[in-house]
C-alpha cells in the first residue's frame, strides 16, 4: 500500500509475477496518474528520441525528425549531440507534474520516476560519465535544488558535476525555439577539462524541448575534448 | 536559508547570514537556531506601511514578499516582524506551521541549496502555495494594528423574507460575541442576503471579516454582489490565481485553501457550504479556518445539508442553529418522485435506456424545459449521453470533473444552448438555472448520499417564475439515502408551514 506521489491518493500496487521478480518497474504513482503518462515506445527519431507516432508524417525523413535534420544541417551544431533518449512524452499531465516539481518546489516528485529510469537507462548509463545540466547559482538558490541532479541520482553510473552555468537567463520555458537558437553566448563552461577529455559523456536533464540547452552543453564538452556526447531526459 | 545568532544587550538576536559580515559567527539552517524571542517594539522605528498592509494577519514566506531582506530584518530587530518556524518537529514526526499538516507521508526532504543541509524537510500538503521547509521561516506582523477609517454602510436596499429576517437577526445579535452559529438554509433560501446585516455590524465594530468557501466560482459570483452592497469597504478576493492579494481589506473572500496564508486575521469567520468536500474531509482545511480566525472570533457556518455530526451537535444543544426552511420566493421545495426503472445498470450495459427513463426523456425533450441528469459514475456518462442523443432532437451534452470545457459547457447550459446536461455529483451544488428539471438515473447507487440527493433536488424550482420543477429518482429498489433525502425535504417544507 502506498500514497501516490502526485495526487496523494492511497493505492495498492497491481499484483503480477513480473513485478514480483522485479522485472517490471512502475512509477510510484496511483493507477489513474500512471495512466495519464505516455511511455515513449515504438519508432523514434534516431537523434532526439521523439516517437514518430506523435507528429505528422511530413516532418519525418528516414529515421530522423525534421527538427533534428535542421540541427544537423547547421555546421555549427552538426554531430554535437549523438543521441537523446527520454522516458516519457512531455504531455499535459507530465507538464503539470514537472511544473509542480520545479516551480512549486516539490523535489520529491521526481522520485516517482526512479524505478523506471533506473531500469530503462541502465544500458546507456553504465559506461558513460553522467553530467547533470546545472542551473545558474541564482536559479538554484531560488529553487533550492537542481532537478537534473536529483534525476541523475536515479541512474546507475558515475555522476560528475563537470558543468557550470554562468549567465542567469530567462527561464527557457518562456522562450520560443527561435529565441533559443539565437542565443549567442553559451551559458555553460566546463569546470574540469581533464575530466572530460576522451570521455563518453551523458548529459542529464529533466526535459528535452528544442534540444538547444543540451546542444550548448554538448558543445563545450566537445570543445574540451569529449569523445562523444549523448543525453538522457525524463520528458521529450 | 542559513542564519547566524548572537547576543546583543543580553538578548539573542538572529540574522540571515548574507546580512552579517562576521566570520566568527557560524551560520546554521533556520530550523537549528535556538528558540527565537519576539523583540520589544521600538516605537521610534519608522515602519513600512506597505509591509504592514501586506503582512498584517498573515504568515508569508520570504519569497512571497517583494521586500529586500534588509528591510525585513530591520523590522524584526525593531519588533515589527517575527520569524516563525515553517516546518518544525512535532511530538511524532513533523508539523507544517502554515497548513497544520502532520501526516508523515506528506513530508519529504531534499538536498537544499539554501541551507546546505542534505535533508531539508518540507511540507508537500501546501506545496502549491510555495515550499515551506525547516529552513524557511514564515513571517508575521507583530507591529501595530491597521487603522480602519472607512465608513462601512450597507447600501443594499432589498427586503428579507420573514424566515431570512429571523436568521439575519440571530446573526446580528451574535456579532461581537464569540462562539459558533449554524445557519441551516435550504437550497435557494437566499443566504447571501441573510449575511448582509451581520457583516455590516461587524465591519462597523472594526472587525475583519472573512467569507470562506470551497469553490472559486462562488467567490466570483459573490464578490460583485458584496462590492455593490458595501461600496465603501475594501473587499479582496483570494483564490488560486487571484490578483488582489496585497490589498489591506476589511472584508475578505477566500477559498478555504487560501486561508493557509492567514494567521489570526479575522474576528468574524463565515464558512460557506461547511459540509462540502474538501472542507469536511480535509483536516488541514479545518485547521486553516481556526488559524485564520482570532481565538475569540465568531464563526458562522452555512449549509443546506449539514453533516450528521453537526446535526447531532445541534440536537444536543452544543451548536446554536437557525433554520431557513423556505426558499426566498416563498414556495415549497419540489419533492422528489421515485420511479422504478428496473435493472438500469444491466440495461445500460446492453446499450439500452430503462423504459421509464426513456419515456420521461422523450417528453422532456419536447417540453422545452432544460434538465440536469445525474448519473452515478463518470465511466457511464458518455454512454448515457450517446443513448439519449439517439432518442431526442434537442442538444444533449455531458460534463464531468476533469472536463477541460467544464466552464463553457455549464455556461452554454445556462444560456439554453444545451438542453439536457448529463453530469455527476460535481454539479450537485452551485448551478442555478431557471426552467429546470432534475433526474437522477440510478438514484439507488451508493455514491448518492442523502445530502447529495438533497443538493441535486435543490437545483429545481429555484426561480420565482418557475418554482415547481420536477425531481425524479430513477431507481432499482429504494435506498435508505433516497428515503432520507425525501424525508429531509418534506420536513423542511413542513417546518416552513406547507
Amino acid at each position: 500500500m502506498n500514497y501516490c506521489l502526485y495526487c496523494h491518493q492511497f493505492y495498492s500496487e497491481t499484483w503480477s509475477w513480473s513485478a514480483l521478480f522485479g522485472l517490471k518497474a512502475e512509477p510510484l504513482l496511483c493507477q489513474s496518474c500512471t495512466a495519464k503518462l505516455e511511455l515513449i515506445r515504438g519508432d523514434i527519431c534516431r537523434i532526439c528520441g521523439r516517437p514518430f507516432s506523435l507528429f505528422p508524417e511530413q516532418y519525418r525523413q528516414g529515421d530522423s525528425c525534421y527538427d533534428c535534420i535542421r540541427w544537423e544541417e547547421d555546421e555549427e551544431w552538426a554531430g554535437l549531440l549523438q543521441q537523446n533518449r527520454s522516458l516519457y512524452v512531455y504531455n499535459d499531465f507530465l507538464k503539470k507534474v514537472i511544473a509542480k516539481m520545479k516551480y512549486r518546489g516539490d523535489a520529491e516528485l521526481i522520485k516517482a520516476f526512479y524505478p523506471l529510469s533506473r531500469s530503462k537507462f541502465k544500458s546507456i548509463t553504465q559506461n558513460s560519465l553522467l553530467v547533470p545540466i546545472p542551473l545558474s547559482k541564482e536559479r538554484q538558490y531560488e529553487r533550492g535544488f537542481n532537478q537534473a541532479e536529483i534525476f541523475a541520482k536515479s541512474l546507475t553510473g558515475n555522476v560528475q558535476p563537470l558543468l557550470k552555468r554562468v549567465t542567469h537567463e530567462e527561464k527557457q520555458s518562456k522562450k520560443t525555439r527561435k529565441d533559443r537558437m539565437a542565443k549567442k553566448n553559451n551559458p555553460f563552461i566546463v569546470i574540469d577539462e581533464d575530466g572530460v577529455k576522451n570521455k563518453s559523456i551523458l548529459l542529464i536533464d529533466d526535459v528535452y524541448t528544442t534540444g538547444s540547452t543540451l546542444r550548448y552543453a554538448a558543445k563545450v564538452m566537445k570543445d574540451a575534448g569529449a569523445d562523444q556526447v549523448s543525453s538522457v531526459t525524463l520528458a521529450r | 536559508m542559513r542564519f547566524v545568532s548572537y547576543f546583543l544587550n543580553d538578548r539573542l538576536i538572529i540574522a540571515p547570514e548574507i546580512l552579517v559580515e562576521n566570520p566568527d559567527l557560524k551560520p546554521v539552517p533556520f530550523g537549528e537556531l535556538p528558540d527565537i524571542e519576539l523583540r520589544s517594539l521600538n516605537y521610534s522605528f519608522k515602519y513600512s506601511e506597505k509591509l504592514q498592509q501586506i503582512l498584517y494577519g498573515k504568515m508569508l514566506l520570504l519569497d512571497e514578499l517583494q521586500f529586500p531582506l534588509k528591510t525585513i530584518q530591520e523590522h524584526y530587530e525593531n519588533g515589527f516582524v517575527m520569524y516563525n518556524p515553517g516546518v518544525k518537529k512535532a511530538k511524532y514526526g513533523w508539523q507544517c506551521n502554515r497548513c497544520g499538516n502532520v501526516n508523515d507521508h506528506l513530508f519529504a526532504s531534499f538536498s537544499c541549496f539554501r541551507c546546505k543541509s542534505e535533508s531539508c524537510v518540507y511540507c508537500r500538503n501546501c506545496i502549491m502555495m510555495g515550499r515551506v521547509s525547516v529552513c524557511m521561516p514564515l513571517l508575521s506582523w507583530t507591529g501595530p494594528d491597521m487603522k480602519d477609517k472607512s465608513n462601512h454602510n450597507l447600501m443594499w436596499q432589498g427586503e428579507l423574507s420573514a424566515r431570512q429576517q429571523i436568521a439575519s437577526d440571530r446573526f446580528v445579535e451574535q456579532v461581537g460575541k464569540s462562539g459558533e452559529l449554524l445557519i441551516w438554509a435550504v437550497c435557494g433560501a437566499g443566504k447571501t442576503e441573510v449575511l448582509f446585516h451581520g457583516i455590516e455590524k461587524a465591519l462597523k465594530m472594526g472587525f475583519r471579516v472573512c467569507i470562506a468557501t470551497p469553490r472559486t466560482d462562488v467567490i466570483l459570483e459573490l464578490a460583485p454582489r458584496l462590492k455593490e452592497a458595501f461600496p465603501n469597504t475594501i473587499i479582496a478576493s483570494y483564490y488560486g490565481g487571484s490578483e488582489e492579494r496585497e490589498t489591506p481589506a476589511q472584508l475578505v473572500l477566500s477559498t478555504t485553501h487560501q486561508l493557509y496564508r492567514f494567521k489570526q486575521a479575522f474576528n468574524l469567520m463565515i464558512v460557506d457550504e461547511v459540509d462540502a468536500f474538501p472542507y469536511s474531509y480535509d483536516k488541514t482545511l479545518q485547521h486553516a479556518v481556526s488559524t485564520a480566525s482570532n481565538p475569540d472570533a465568531l464563526r458562522i457556518y452555512l449549509s443546506a445539508t449539514p453533516s450528521r455530526t453537526m446535526k447531532k451537535e445541534v440536537i444536543q444543544n452544543k451548536l446554536p442553529c437557525v433554520k431557513i426552511p423556505i426558499r426566498f420566493h416563498g414556495f415549497p421545495l419540489p419533492e422528489p418522485k421515485m420511479v422504478w426503472s428496473g435493472e438500469w445498470k444491466k440495461r445500460l450495459e446492453r446499450g439500452k435506456l430503462p423504459p421509464a427513463f426513456l419515456r420521461w426523456i422523450k417528453s422532456q425533450a419536447v417540453s422545452g424545459r432544460r434538465a440536469m441528469i445525474f448519473v452515478p459514475s463518470v465511466s457511464i456518462i458518455e454512454k448515457v449521453t450517446e443513448l439519449i442523443r439517439g432518442h431526442v432532437e434537442v442538444i444533449v451534452d455531458f460534463v464531468h470533473a476533469e472536463d477541460s470545457l467544464r466552464k463553457e459547457k455549464v455556461a452554454r447550459f445556462r444560456q439554453g444552448d444545451i438542453m439536457l446536461l448529463i453530469t455527476t455529483t460535481i454539479l450537485e451544488r452551485g448551478v442555478t438555472v431557471p426552467f429546470l428539471d432534475v433526474a437522477i438515473l440510478g438514484a439507488d447507487h451508493e455514491v448518492f448520499s442523502e445530502n447529495a440527493l438533497v443538493q441535486m433536488a435543490g437545483r429545481a424550482g429555484r426561480s420565482k417564475d418557475d418554482y415547481n420543477g420536477q425531481v425524479l429518482f430513477f431507481h432499482y429498489g429504494k435506498s435508505l439515502s433516497m428515503l432520507s433525502a425525501i424525508k429531509h425535504i418534506r420536513d423542511m417544507n413542513k417546518e416552513a408551514g406547507f
